[in-house]
C-alpha cells in the first residue's frame, strides 16, 4: 500500500500536465479526421453563402463609382465647404477626367450613379463631353458656357453625395428616406413612397402565410404521427409528393386552377354556390393559395417529427386526471410540441418573406413581395446598390423576428432539455 | 385485506371481452370483483390481456361486450375524465414543461378546487412522499426514483376511488425497485387505497399483492392471495410462472380425496396433493418446487424416494442449485442452503432425493 501511495503522493503537477499533453496526442488524429469531415462543406459554405452575402451587404453602402473613375474631383469635391461654387481646380480636374472617362465606360458608370442623385445627370454629362474644349483658360467659365447648371451648387451637391467611399443613400431609399441638399434625412415626396408599404406586405403576406400552414399543418402532423406506421408513411409520402414537381410547375398549375375557366370557378359555378366567376388569382387570395401550398411540407415535417417523439400517455395521464381531452390537448400536447411549431414557423415564415416566383406570377401588381424589387434592380435597372439594400433590410428584419422569437420559445423551451 | 376492513366490491368486470381485429379475443369472459382497500395484482406474460383490462378500467379501450362497475356506476360509456381514478403509468408520463408542483396541482386545477386548499394537499402529498423540496424542480431534474414517487403523488392527489398502475416499477434498477414495492405497498396501508397493479414481474406481484391474478390467454388462470398461488398453483401455467419449478410428466392411477397415487417415468410412482378436475387414468403434470426436495439423509423418513444421478452444481451465494436427472427430466433442480450440503459430493455422484406427499402438485396436463 505504502510503494503506490508513495507514488501517487510524490507524482508532481508536472505528471497531470503530461498526462494532459498524452490525451491531447491521443485526441489529435480525431479531431483532425472531424476538421476534415466538415472541410468541404464549410469551404462550399463559404464560396456560395458568405461571400456572397457579404459581398452584397456591402454593394447597399458601395459608392465608389465616383472615386474609381474620377479620383482626384472626387477627393477634391470632399474637401469643398458647398456654400459657394467649388474653385478652379476642382472645375479643371473635373474636366480632364471626364475626358478621360470616356474610354473604359467610365462615363456610363458614373452617369448611372450621378443619375439617382438626378435624372438628368447623364444627358448632362454627355451634352458637356460633345462641347468639352480642347483647352481653355478658366475651366469654370468654360462648363458653365455648356450648361448653365454647372453654375449651380446644387449640381456641385450631386457630385460630393457621390464622392464618399460610402453611402446610405440606397438603404435610406429602401425606407423611403433621403437626405437633402444639407445633408438632414427626410421623407421622400409622398407619391414616390413604395418601400415601407412593400416591406409591411412581405412581413403581412408572409405572416399569413406562416399562420394558415400552422393552421392547417399542425392537425395533418398530429394525424401522421399517431396513426400506425404504415398508414402514416403512406400519408407522409403524399405530403412530399409537391417536391417531386418543379415549384414553377406548381404555381403555373395554381393560376390554371384558380382562374376564371379554371376548375374551381367551373366546379362552384356548376354546384350552383356562385354566379360568376370571382377572381381567385392574380390577387392576394392566389398568392396565398399558391404560397400555402408550397410550403406546407416546411412546416408539416418539423412538426411530424417533434411530435413523434410525444408519447401518447401523456394525454391520456392528463385525462386520467380529470382533463377534458380537448383541455388535455391543449395544455399537455401542445406545450410539448413548441420546439416544432417554432422550428416550422420560423422555416415557413423566412422561405416565405423571401418569395418572388410565385407572387410574381399569381399576384397582381400590388400583391409583389420585396423580391421582386430586388430582382427588378439587378434585371431591369442594374441599380446594385438598391438591389443589396433591399436585400440586407430584408436580412436584417428577418435576423430580428428570428431573435425575438428564440427569446420566446427559449423561455418554453427549458422544458425539453 | 386489512384485518377488519369490510368486503365491499368496488370494481366488477362482468362478462368482459374485448377484440382488437374481431377475431381473436385479448380478454375472454372476464368476470373479477376488487373489494374496497384491496391491492390486486393483474400478472402474467406480455400479451395476456392483463394490460387491457386496465385500459379497459380506466377508460382509454372499451370492452367488446360485458360490463365494468365502479361501485355503483356503469363505466362502460363513462368517459375516462370523469371516472375518478387515478393512473401510473410505465413510463410516469409526468408533464415535462411543468414543475413537480404544477403537476401535482394539474388534477386539482380540473377539478376546480380553490387554490388555498389544493395548495394544501399538494403540500401535504409532497411530504408524504419525502419531496418537499423538489417542487419547483422540473421532471428531467429527478431520479428514476423521485420521478415514480411523484408519479405516484400525482394519482394519489385528488383522493381517486381507485389507483391503478401499469408496471410503474418497470423501469427501475433492482434496489430502487425492492425499495418502490415496499413504499407503495406501505402507502396502501396508510391511506387505505384500492390499488389495482399489473406487472410480469412474479416476485413483485407476491411481496405487493393481498390477491394475485394470473392471466394468461385473455382469461384469468387463477386469483388468489400470494401464499395460495405459490403453495397451491391451480393449474401448470400457474406453477410455472410463478416461482421456480420442476416438472414430471406421468398418469394419475388412483384418486384418494385430496390426493392422488401417479406413476411416471419408468415404473416411479408418487403420492400428490391434486388439482380439483383430476380423474384415475388422466394425464397430469407433477410440480415440485425445487427448495421442497430433499437431499440423501434429510430424504430417508419421506414416504417417496429416488435415486438420481448429479450433473451440475450452481452456486448462488447463499445456496446451491443441483441439477440433477430424474425419470428422464435433467433439468431437475434441487435448491439446497449451502451449510446443509455435504462436501463430499461430486458431480456424477448417485444421490437420493425425496419429498414429502404436500410438497407435490398433481396439476392437469397442459
Amino acid at each position: 500500500m505504502t510503494a503506490a501511495m508513495a507514488t501517487l503522493e510524490q507524482s508532481p503537477s508536472g505528471k497531470t500536465s503530461g498526462l494532459k499533453a498524452q490525451l491531447r496526442r491521443a485526441e489529435r488524429l480525431r479531431k483532425i479526421k472531424a476538421v476534415a469531415l466538415i472541410a468541404p462543406l464549410a469551404i462550399f459554405l463559404i464560396i456560395i453563402f458568405v461571400i456572397p452575402i457579404g459581398n452584397m451587404l456591402w454593394r447597399s453602402i458601395d459608392n465608389t463609382e465616383l472615386q474609381q473613375v474620377m479620383p482626384v474631383t472626387a477627393a477634391m469635391v470632399q474637401e469643398w465647404d458647398g456654400s459657394d461654387l467649388p474653385n478652379e481646380a476642382v472645375f479643371a480636374s473635373f474636366a480632364h477626367e471626364i475626358r478621360d472617362s470616356r474610354s473604359g465606360g467610365g462615363l456610363g458608370r458614373i452617369g448611372r450613379r450621378l443619375n439617382y442623385e438626378d435624372p438628368t445627370f447623364r444627358t448632362l454629362l454627355t451634352n458637356t463631353i460633345r462641347h468639352l474644349p480642347a483647352e481653355a483658360d478658366s475651366w469654370t467659365l468654360a462648363l458653365q458656357e455648356i450648361s448653365p447648371r454647372w453654375g449651380e451648387t446644387s449640381t456641385w451637391l450631386a457630385i460630393q453625395r457621390a464622392a464618399p467611399a460610402t453611402t446610405d443613400r440606397y438603404l435610406l431609399a429602401s425606407v423611403d428616406l433621403k437626405r437633402n441638399d444639407a445633408g438632414k434625412i427626410e421623407a421622400v415626396e409622398q407619391n414616390q413612397r413604395i418601400y415601407q408599404s412593400v416591406f409591411k406586405r412581405t412581413l403581412l403576406i408572409a405572416g399569413g402565410v406562416t399562420l394558415i400552414c400552422l393552421f392547417l399543418g399542425f392537425p395533418l402532423a398530429y394525424l401522421l404521427a399517431t396513426l400506425p406506421t404504415g398508414t402514416s408513411n403512406l400519408l407522409l409520402i403524399f405530403v412530399l409528393l409537391p417536391f417531386w414537381t418543379s415549384l414553377l410547375v406548381r404555381t403555373a398549375a395554381w393560376i390554371v386552377m384558380l382562374q376564371s375557366g379554371g376548375l374551381v370557378n367551373t366546379g362552384l359555378i356548376m354546384s350552383g354556390i356562385i354566379d360568376t366567376p370571382i377572381q381567385l388569382v392574380f390577387n392576394r387570395i392566389g398568392v396565398f393559395f399558391a404560397m400555402v401550398h408550397i410550403l406546407l411540407p416546411f412546416m408539416v415535417l418539423p412538426l411530424y417529427s417533434v411530435m413523434k417523439g410525444v408519447s401518447p400517455s401523456y394525454q391520456r395521464a392528463a385525462v386520467s386526471l380529470g382533463a377534458h381531452p380537448f383541455a388535455a390537448f391543449w395544455q399537455v400536447y401542445v406545450p410539448q410540441t413548441i420546439s416544432g411549431i417554432a422550428a416550422g414557423t420560423i422555416l415557413v415564415f423566412i422561405m416565405a418573406i423571401g418569395y418572388y416566383i410565385t407572387p410574381a406570377l399569381v399576384g397582381g401588381p400590388s400583391d409583389q413581395m420585396v423580391s421582386y424589387y430586388v430582382a427588378y434592380y439587378t434585371n431591369t435597372t442594374n441599380n446594385w446598390g438598391m438591389a443589396a439594400a433591399l436585400g440586407s433590410l430584408l436580412l436584417l428584419a428577418t435576423l430580428l423576428l428570428y431573435l425575438i422569437y428564440h427569446k420566446l420559445v427559449n423561455q418554453k423551451q427549458l422544458v425539453r432539455s | 385485506m386489512q384485518p377488519g376492513a369490510e368486503m365491499e366490491p368496488l370494481v366488477r368486470f362482468s362478462g368482459v371481452q374485448k377484440t382488437y381485429d374481431g377475431e381473436n379475443l385479448v380478454v375472454k369472459d372476464l368476470n373479477l370483483t376488487i373489494h374496497k382497500g384491496e391491492f390486486v395484482t393483474l400478472l402474467g406474460p406480455s400479451g395476456s390481456g392483463k394490460t387491457t383490462c386496465l385500459m379497459m378500467l380506466a377508460g382509454f379501450e372499451v370492452p367488446t361486450s360485458g360490463d365494468i362497475f365502479l361501485g355503483q356506476q356503469r363505466l362502460n360509456t363513462l368517459p375516462p375524465h370523469k371516472r375518478n381514478i387515478g393512473m401510473v403509468f410505465q413510463n410516469y408520463a409526468l408533464f415535462p414543461h411543468m414543475t413537480v408542483e404544477e403537476n401535482l396541482l394539474y388534477p386539482l386545477k380540473t377539478r376546480k378546487m380553490p387554490k388555498q386548499l389544493a395548495r394544501e394537499k399538494v403540500d401535504r402529498i409532497l411530504s408524504i412522499i419525502k419531496l418537499d423540496d423538489f417542487a419547483k424542480r422540473r421532471p428531467t431534474q429527478l431520479s428514476g426514483g423521485q420521478q415514480q414517487r411523484v408519479a405516484l403523488a400525482r394519482a394519489l392527489v385528488f383522493e381517486p376511488n381507485l389507483v391503478l398502475m401499469d408496471e410503474p416499477l418497470g423501469a427501475l434498477d433492482k434496489q430502487l425497485r425492492e425499495h418502490m414495492q415496499l413504499e407503495i405497498k406501505h402507502l396502501h396501508q396508510q391511506l387505505g387505497l384500492t390499488v389495482v397493479f399489473v406487472t410480469h414481474d412474479q416476485t413483485e406481484a407476491l411481496t405487493m399483492s393481498d390477491r394475485v391474478a394470473v392471466f394468461n390467454d385473455g382469461v384469468i388462470q387463477q386469483i388468489d392471495s400470494p401464499q395460495a398461488l405459490y403453495e397451491y398453483p391451480a393449474n401448470a401455467f400457474v406453477a410455472q410462472f410463478i416461482g421456480e419449478n420442476n416438472t414430471l410428466t406421468g398418469r394419475v392411477k388412483t384418486v384418494d380425496g385430496d390426493f392422488c397415487q401417479v406413476q411416471f417415468g419408468e415404473g416411479l410412482g408418487t403420492r400428490a396433493s391434486k388439482s380439483l378436475t383430476l380423474n384415475a387414468g388422466d394425464p397430469t403434470q407433477l410440480s415440485i418446487r425445487p427448495e421442497r426436495v430433499r437431499l440423501n439423509g434429510a430424504s430417508q423418513s419421506l414416504p417417496n424416494r429416488y435415486r438420481t444421478t448429479l450433473h451440475e452444481f450452481v452456486y448462488l451465494g447463499d445456496h446451491l442449485r443441483l441439477r440433477c436427472e430424474l425419470a428422464g427430466n435433467d433439468q431437475f433442480y434441487v435448491k439446497v442452503p449451502v451449510s446443509e450440503l455435504c462436501p463430499s459430493l461430486a458431480v456424477g455422484d448417485q444421490i437420493d432425493i425425496g419429498w414429502r406427499d404436500e410438497d407435490v402438485r398433481a396439476l392437469n396436463a397442459v
